[in-house]
């Protein structure tokens, strides 16, 4: 197999010493062998794959994306700070042509945390892939980007801070909602108003596998891709839909990973979860990032890799057809959509209930987003959290509209203390972050 | 105590006398690539001449045979075993013609997944035994984590091949590329390298020097000499270590330092963490095998003091190539020394030659000779105060696995700068000034590879993987593998591991009292299946470090 070799950055962090319990899946032992694996490999010593520390992110960098309550300190610790860290340096080694694309082997995961974080979420304190994207845009300009998903779970908190931006496309390809964590993620779920179709979610049967994955990749992932022409392609690489994953019920294996990769060609891919810690990581992790280098991976596989055992159902194979054709023919609808969602409306309200599952914490949330054909539009939230945190955040969008951003400096300033605990201004566009 | 110190250079063989940790006397002589002992005959005659054998303790010499026979190609044929399983593509791993990938796979914890082929192993062993190849490499992936299959090897393939290295004895670094090409080269200057230690044991004899002789290795420590015969490999790259060791036998401080050997053709970088050499991650890399070998962490410039300057496009260019010596020494083009020579930095070789070679590129340049050499010797200091800033700029940014060390962020920064090597004198102050740093020139520099040898003490590593939820302990370079109760702890492990490593020293020739042993790496994991912990993952790694011998500070 020959192929055009890539000049590939990793950035390895594996926090030998950071757990959020000790026995927790999340927790120092995860990469142990993924370490042992890439280091026996000997990736590290081809010349077209360069390992970088990482580097360390800052509050700012946080409050670009997040509302965190009371404030980022409260709700993250240093192990957070260097996986975002790692992230960002993965993506200034993309920016500035140091290499071609980059890999950050980090952890703790980021992909459940949404724009308010009271708390963690499904393993997650703060999304690391929104952190690198806005720092991204922060330093490089603005882009318009695509992130492709491929956790088994549904990447509900990158939606939820992409729900009204319309320059970045999140797909998230995932377990069926109605069987696994998070609970969301349908056709249905497929962006705000002024965003409509930039959110895609591809939710498929149990027992999917590589077959199936790489059918919705080559028919409707890359189709769409090619038509939303983005700069800059990112891989929210979770690996459990592995077929040895503990907490999923999927099929995926280190080839299909492998594979995935190489079509998908992402400029940064970014670890997620995925939890079978011994037999799947280690070589998946080994075929992504020999993918990505341009290397032969068709020789990585498990060493229990059996493929009669693992093949997916012709039901199911007749299922991903059907839904790869669903979706793909939504998408293409979307401005028809889109008139008759807004309708003569000039705000669009959702309300949702949000769980905070690693911390147990409620909170009941109401979003509003300014229909507007200029921008993103200005979105004000409401949230109130049973720790007895009550804030009012309003976001000014990146590329702003002057409509847009007067009224959101006018609804900052006219909103009071009486009713909230705290009053967030985050400007996406000036990078401005304020707090009363 | 009198030590004699060797150290067989390509060019120069030098020696020293040490007597009560002073350097009594000093020789040199042109080394005869074809015929090493003739060398060291020449030089040792000298030092020895009035000499009493008895009063000797220790002879001590660094080697470039392994590295040369490498360079030379003057190498054995070797046929390779290789039980790579799935991962890397065996395309990726074949190292030469003679590589046969077997069935068969250890894990990375060390549990064998699948079995080899015996009768595969027969087959290829009386192929060797047919196309005349005497030398074989058995190597599997992980096995360093369980060596059971390349034992398992060995006893099909014994019968069939005069000689067998295998892989786990190598390291205990996992990296599965490294330990096939370490393998490999250990195998294949293994006879050519036994030859020359034969040799030395004669001409120790037919001197009536009884004594231990040693032999220094890539890290700056030194083995036994007969024990260095299974394990040649970790001989090779040593004359640049001999230099490092020697500078930090004539140093008293204990800072963070840099350390540079300017010479000929090329100058060489090492640095200093708290008064003790870095050494490699991983392994040394030679000839673009990169290897297992323990090592210094010395990067290698192609600019010294004979490097060719040639004038281009309007500008100065400097090496990397070596045509001969400096024209005020006969060579055929200008040299940085020559535009040294002509600065009156030093006062060695013919001015007039070098003036001479040096106005050709005036005229060119349109300047005077005196301004070009002040160009010449300006941009050598630079590229090597710029490779020394690159190189701290490298290891400071060295990945790191633990939030505690992130946010320790433990930079080096050194505090003083070593110089040896022939332009030592000339060049050590402009560097000085260049990279910030005060300078100092050890005495007897020019012998500094020689003193190093004689003074190194004897340095080993020892790896160590306790897993309780398999009852199993690993020492892969001793081929361990025996059972543990659940209840083992990181200090048991600890604790063997210490022991395991002074057992291996004293093997390979270590002194009780040099025995200062460190623990480098000290992890343990909780193994959690389910919800419950299973056992625990304990991996423990210790050192002699690179050092000198202790009689010397008392």
């Amino acid at each position: 197999m020959l192929k055009k070799e890539r000049k590939t950055g990793l950035i390895f962090f594996p926090a030998f010493d950071w757990a959020i319990s000790p026995t927790h899946p999340e927790r120092e032992e995860r990469l142990l062998y993924t370490q042992d694996q890439v280091f026996e490999e000997g990736l590290l010593d081809f010349d077209n794959i360069i390992e970088f520390k990482p580097g360390v992110a800052v509050d700012d960098d946080i409050n670009r994306v997040h509302i965190c309550v009371p404030d980022t300190r409260s709700v993250i610790t240093e192990s957070h700070l260097i996986s975002a860290g790692g992230a960002i340096t993965a993506a200034e080694k993309v920016m500035k042509g140091e290499v071609d694309n980059a890999f950050a082997l980090v952890r703790p995961p980021g992909h459940h945390a949404m724009l308010v974080v009271h708390g963690a979420r499904g393993f997650c304190n703060v999304n690391i892939e929104a952190i690198m994207i806005e720092y991204i845009r922060k330093h490089y300009g603005p882009q318009r980007v695509a992130i492709i998903d491929t956790d088994c779970h549904h990447g509900d908190g990158t939606q939820d801070i992409y729900w009204n931006d319309p320059n970045t496309l999140c797909i998230s390809i995932h377990q069926d909602g109605t069987t696994l964590y998070p609970g969301t993620g349908f056709h249905r779920e497929f962006g705000g108003p002024n965003a409509l179709g930039a959110t895609i979610n591809i939710p498929l049967p149990p027992r999917t596998s590589d077959e199936g994955f790489l059918y919705i990749l080559d028919h409707v992932i890359l189709p769409i891709l090619d038509e939303f022409k983005p700069d800059l392609v990112i891989n929210s690489a979770g690996q459990d839909n592995h077929y040895s994953d503990p907490i999923t019920d999927m099929r995926f294996t280190a080839q299909g990973y492998a594979l995935l990769n190489d079509r998908l060609s992402p400029h940064i891919a970014v670890l997620e979860g995925g939890y079978s810690i011994e037999k799947a990581l280690p070589y998946v992790n080994v075929g992504i990032i020999l993918a990505m280098a341009g290397l032969d991976y068709s020789n990585v596989r498990e060493p229990d890799y059996d493929p009669l055992t693992i093949r997916q159902s012709d039901e199911i194979s007749r299922y991903v057809e059907k839904e790869a054709a669903e979706i793909y023919t939504l998408w293409g609808k979307r401005d028809l959509m889109r008139e008759k969602l807004i309708g003569n409306a000039e705000y669009v309200r959702r309300k949702k209930p949000i769980y905070y599952d690693t911390d147990g914490i409620s909170e009941q949330q109401e979003e509003t987003v300014r229909v507007c054909n200029d921008c993103g539009g200005i979105v004000t939230i409401d949230s109130a959290a049973d720790t007895g945190n009550r804030i009012f955040a309003v976001i000014i969008p990146g590329q702003s509209c002057p409509a847009c951003r007067a009224k959101g400096e006018e609804i900052y300033t006219s909103t009071g203390k009486d009713k909230y605990n705290y009053v967030y201004l985050q400007d996406r566009e000036r990078d401005i972050f304020l707090v009363k | 105590m009198v030590i004699l110190g060797i150290d067989v250079g390509g060019t120069h063989t030098d020696a020293v006398l040490i007597e009560n940790f002073r350097v009594k006397k000093k020789a040199k002589v042109l080394t005869n690539e074809r015929d090493l002992l003739d060398s060291l005959w020449k030089v040792t005659d000298d030092l020895l001449k009035e000499e009493n054998p008895e009063r000797l303790e220790r002879v001590v010499l660094s080697t470039t045979i392994s590295t040369n026979a490498i360079a030379q190609g003057k190498t054995d044929r070797v046929g390779m075993i290789l039980v790579s399983g799935p991962g890397l593509s065996p395309s990726l791993l074949r190292i030469n013609e003679d590589c046969h990938f077997i069935s068969g796979y250890v894990n990375h914890r060390g549990m064998e997944i699948a079995g080899i082929d015996r009768d595969n192993v027969s087959r290829i062993g009386e192929r060797f035994q047919r196309d005349g190849i005497d030398h074989c490499s058995i190597v599997g992936k992980f096995s360093t984590r369980n060596p059971h299959q390349e034992i398992e090897i060995h006893e099909i393939i014994a019968t069939h091949v005069r000689h067998v290295s295998l892989g786990h004895r190598m390291s205990g670094h996992l990296n599965f590329p490294r330990r096939i090409a370490t393998t490999f080269l250990n195998e294949a200057i293994r006879e050519i390298y036994s030859n020359f230690v034969k040799q030395v044991s004669n001409l120790m004899h037919l001197r009536n020097i009884s004594i231990p002789i040693y032999i220094l290795k890539a890290d700056g420590g030194t083995i036994d000499i007969a024990q260095s015969c299974e394990f040649p490999v970790q001989t090779i790259l040593s004359g640049p270590a001999a230099s490092i060791m020697g500078i930090l036998s004539m140093v008293e401080r204990r800072d963070d330092a840099i350390a540079l050997d300017i010479g000929g053709t090329t100058t060489d970088i090492a640095v200093f963490a708290e008064g003790v050499p870095l050494l490699e991650a991983v392994g040394v890399t030679i000839f673009g095998h990169r290897t297992l070998v323990r090592g210094l962490r010395i990067r290698s410039i192609g600019v010294g003091g004979d490097s060719r300057v040639r004038c281009e496009d309007g500008g100065i260019v400097i090496g990397p190539e070596r045509e001969g010596p400096a024209a005020a020494f006969g060579g055929p083009f200008p040299t940085p020394t020559d535009a040294m020579i002509v600065l009156s930095l030093t006062s060695i070789g013919e001015r007039g030659r070098a003036k001479g070679a040096l106005l050709p590129i005036a005229l060119k340049m349109q300047c005077s000779v005196e301004e070009v050499a002040k160009t010449i010797f300006e941009q050598t200091c630079e590229k090597i105060a710029s490779a020394v800033l690159d190189e701290m700029e490298a290891i400071n940014n060295r990945p790191v696995y633990t939030i505690h060390e992130i946010l320790e962020d433990r930079r080096l920064e050194p505090k003083i700068l070593y110089v040896v090597g022939g332009p030592a004198r000339p060049m050590a102050f402009r560097l000085g000034e260049m990279l910030g740093c005060p300078v100092y020139i050890p005495e007897h520099a020019e012998v500094a590879n020689a003193i190093g040898a004689a003074l190194a003490r004897t340095t080993a590593e020892m790896a160590i993987l306790a897993d309780t939820e398999q009852g199993t302990l690993t020492i892969g370079e001793e081929g361990d593998r025996i059972a543990i109760p659940p209840r083992f702890t990181r200090e048991d492990a600890i604790r063997i591991a210490k022991e395991k490593l002074r057992g291996r020293a004293i093997k390979m020739g270590a002194k009780e009292e040099d025995m200062a042993i460190e623990v480098t790496e000290d992890q343990e994991f909780n193994m959690v299946r389910g919800f419950y912990t299973t056992g625990k993952n304990i991996r423990v790694r210790v050192q002699v470090k690179p050092g000198l011998i202790a009689s010397l500070r008392t």
